[in-house]
């Protein structure tokens, strides 16, 4: 895995600082550890090539030549062309000015067609909009079923005349249903089909002609590979696709086809389905997308995910009690449920930039149950013990470990993190940034105390 | 020649029977063959466009660049093409393998077929009953993969198949394994949808026992291989398996979509670091997609392919020949 592209290109680079200048042989160097990256994560070769070149002469200016940090320069030129190549902000759909705003759904098979249509439905039904379904994948066994189910579950009304009738009549009526009741949206799921199918690309061409969409989206797996630019130029011809959604981005694949395919057709990527559950599912970021595909970290995301769920006095009156040293237990537990509402500590640490790099945090097994386990450590304490961490002595130790299913060793492990936790916060919250080897700590590294069994009391 | 499906399925006592139920004509052999080539025939065009005889007429630094690109561009991977065109490139610099275009290309295409064939083995279907579990992510075929398998098992070899809807988290999954269960002649047993995927294991081999079937088929929910919990459940259906038959399931297969890129090496390492995956079934090679990422699994994880998926019909999915996949790449 590519997590470590800044690494790798620091270490090429590194030599360069006290020679002072980096020479054509150490860009031609960086040159192929990017081209190595950008493969690993599935982009296009013909785009890689391309990328590469225009790469090397801004690399070979002098902004690169003058910093202090080749190699973190090198990776932020990378990340603003990759950024640039993926179309700068997010693009809109098109919404009809009267009548129902229609949206046809294409892709190959498996790529999650069926699924991303209740999603946006629930997308739109979000923001009020009365959202319609048209089942026109008459073909794959039980297709129709699936779509009425997750249509039911996203609040949408699904219009489907079983697998007998021609997908061309089923959209041409679903578009007059949605017309007669007044919809303001309808989706039309079709067919997974090979782009290189000719009758069903010629069916979905029909489709297009008959229902008039105001917009085509092409939905395409994050995982797919290099040959995601074919099938993307295919659909473009055929069903001039307006978009892209993205499925599958809650997985580790880096994402290539998204740039591949925004750079080979120009159409924007703009959607992203991002796990199992219906309202996994988003506008697309491409600035944060470029930065996945170089192995950067989401930091906006971590950002807004932050704001959603946390309230901004009680932040500030968190930070202004760690500046003054009065952060206790009871905070830690509030600002530990806090996080935790953001989802799996696991993926929130891989929005964070560097931490990819970071061996200790990486192998740092982020276990949930650890955490459930502090949780009731700290439950099991007295107010006072919570807000003055030093009067847990000996007995009551003991008495916290009982009472939380714990053992004392983890007791004592879990006193003496916050007490470091502490130190750190207090340096964070007056502006230093910690250090890795103290946050790796803070991470667990420093955690020895063995597992208690699970019981039950 | 190509690989028939008895051959890579391993029925043990049973084989003698199953074989003289379904002994395939030789022209219809051919047929098959040729449907093979032909639906590899895009991913040959393509492939061919940069490695036409040509390109080994002269043998230069260009040759080995241009190689390489074709390669990637068929998703082989980077380690996996740098090892496959530094072999042959000192091969050819060693004088192993003579200065000429056509000894460098069939030699390129043996050590292609080299790669594909890493840990072949047959899918193992000799214990009775056997217990065979797909898994895989979403979207790469693993319910019309297994109707598929259940048809040849059922129909062409004469087994005794039972099918299990263990995926009850897709909406509709279950009824899509029903179609195909129909359509195989064998007997489906499904749970309430979101029921434990488990139960619905422990339920099918009970009654695969109850009626002696062959082979019980084990459909699972299609999951991200990132998502832990998703996977601890799959873990667990295993071990309700393991917990009636110990040595069960007797193979598991993942289902790779050929379109996928180098995503698709995480996919096969971490399922099968929880459920020991014993084969890949690489699907929806019709396409244009060349499927490479099956030599990187192969060569970096020893996960050998054991289907290959070239079209929508029954007959589409057949056993995996390594030369004949190397050859179908590269051939004109």
């Amino acid at each position: 895995m590519f997590d470590q592209l800044s690494e790798r290109l620091q270490t090429t680079l590194s030599d360069v600082r006290s020679r002072g200048k980096l020479s054509e042989s150490d860009v031609d160097a960086a040159m192929r550890e990017i081209r190595l990256a950008l493969l690993e994560a599935d982009v296009n070769f013909k785009v890689v090539k391309g990328f590469t070149k225009t790469l090397k002469e801004r690399c070979l200016g002098s902004e690169v030549l003058e910093s202090l940090d080749p190699g973190q320069q090198v990776v932020k030129i990378v990340n603003e062309e990759l950024a640039a190549l993926m179309g700068g902000t997010g693009s809109e759909l098109a919404m009809a000015s009267s009548g129902p705003t229609v949206i046809l759904m294409a892709g190959l098979q498996g790529s999650g067609k069926t699924t991303a249509c209740a999603k946006l439905a629930q997308f739109f039904g979000k923001q009020g909009k009365d959202v319609a379904l048209a089942a026109c994948d008459v073909y794959r066994p039980a297709a129709v079923e699936q779509l009425v189910t997750m249509g039911g579950r996203a609040g949408a009304h699904v219009y489907e005349r079983g697998t007998e009738v021609d997908p061309v009549d089923i959209a041409s009526w679903a578009l007059d249903q949605a017309r007669a009741e007044r919809r303001d949206v309808l989706i039309v799921d079709t067919a997974g089909r090979l782009h290189i199918d000719q009758d069903l690309m010629a069916e979905l061409a029909k489709i297009r002609k008959q229902t008039r969409p105001h917009d085509v989206l092409l939905v395409v797996d994050a995982m797919t590979g290099q040959d995601a630019v074919g099938v993307a130029e295919s659909f473009a011809e055929v069903a001039e696709f307006d978009g892209v959604v993205m499925t599958k981005l809650d997985g580790d694949a880096r994402g290539g086809a998204a740039l591949s395919v925004k750079a080979v057709t120009g159409k924007p990527i703009l959607f992203a389905s991002t796990g199992e559950k219906i309202e996994d599912f988003d506008k697309f970021h491409p600035d944060r997308m470029a930065q996945r595909i170089l192995g950067m970290g989401d930091v906006l995301s971590l950002i807004e995910k932050a704001e959603q769920q946390v309230d901004e006095d009680e932040a500030e009156a968190l930070q202004e009690k760690m500046r003054r040293d009065q952060f206790t237990l009871d905070d830690f537990l509030k600002q530990m449920k806090q996080v935790r509402k953001m989802g799996p500590l696991s993926g929130i640490i891989g929005m964070l930039p560097g931490m990819g790099a970071m061996k200790q945090l990486k192998n740092a097994d982020v276990d949930e149950r650890e955490l459930d386990r502090v949780q009731a450590i700290i439950l099991s304490m007295t107010p006072q013990e919570r807000s003055n961490p030093g009067i847990i002595n000996g007995s009551r130790r003991k008495r916290i470990a009982n009472g939380s299913g714990t053992k004392v060793q983890n007791v004592n492990a879990l006193v003496k993190q916050f007490d470091q936790m502490r130190v750190l916060m207090k340096s964070m919250a007056n502006g230093r940034m910690p250090t890795p080897q103290q946050m790796a700590q803070l991470a667990g590294g420093n955690q020895r105390a063995p597992r208690p069994k699970a019981r039950r009391r | 020649m190509a690989t028939s499906w008895q051959e890579i399925v391993d029925l043990g006592a049973r084989s003698s029977a199953a074989v003289a139920t379904a002994e395939e004509a030789p022209e219809e052999r051919r047929g098959v063959f040729k449907r093979l080539r032909e639906s590899l025939s895009k991913s040959r065009q393509a492939l061919t466009e940069e490695i036409s005889a040509s390109l080994f007429d002269r043998i230069d630094e260009e040759t080995w660049e241009l190689l390489e690109e074709a390669l990637i561009l068929a998703d082989v991977g980077a380690p996996t093409t740098a090892a496959v065109v530094e072999k042959l490139e000192q091969e050819v610099e060693s004088g192993a393998v003579p200065m000429d275009g056509v000894a460098v290309r069939d030699r390129l295409i043996e050590i292609l077929a080299e790669v594909a064939a890493t840990a072949r083995a047959p899918i193992d279907l000799s214990a009775e009953p056997a217990v065979l579990m797909m898994v895989g992510v979403n979207g790469t075929g693993k319910t019309t993969t297994i109707g598929k398998i259940a048809w040849h098992l059922s129909k062409e070899m004469g087994l005794n198949v039972v099918m299990a809807a263990a995926d009850t988290y897709r909406a509709a999954a279950a009824e899509q394994l029903e179609t195909w269960a129909e359509r195989a002649g064998a007997e489906l047993v499904r749970g309430e949808e979101c029921a434990d995927p488990g139960a619905v294991a422990y339920d099918a081999i009970n009654s695969a026992r109850a009626r002696s079937a062959d082979v019980v088929i084990v459909d699972t929910a299609g999951r991200l291989h990132t998502q832990s919990n998703l996977m601890d459940e799959l873990t667990k259906v295993r071990r309700v398996i393991q917990k009636q038959i110990p040595d069960a399931p007797h193979e598991t297969l993942i289902s790779i979509d050929a379109t996928t890129g180098q995503n698709g090496l995480r996919q096969a390492k971490v399922f099968s670091e929880a459920v020991e995956v014993d084969g890949v079934v690489l699907t929806k090679l019709d396409g244009t997609a060349r499927g490479g990422i099956a030599l990187a699994i192969a060569s970096d994880l020893g996960i050998p392919v054991k289907l290959i998926g070239v079209g929508e019909t029954l007959e589409d999915l057949r056993p995996f020949d390594p030369g004949d996949y190397a050859n179908a790449l590269l051939a004109e």
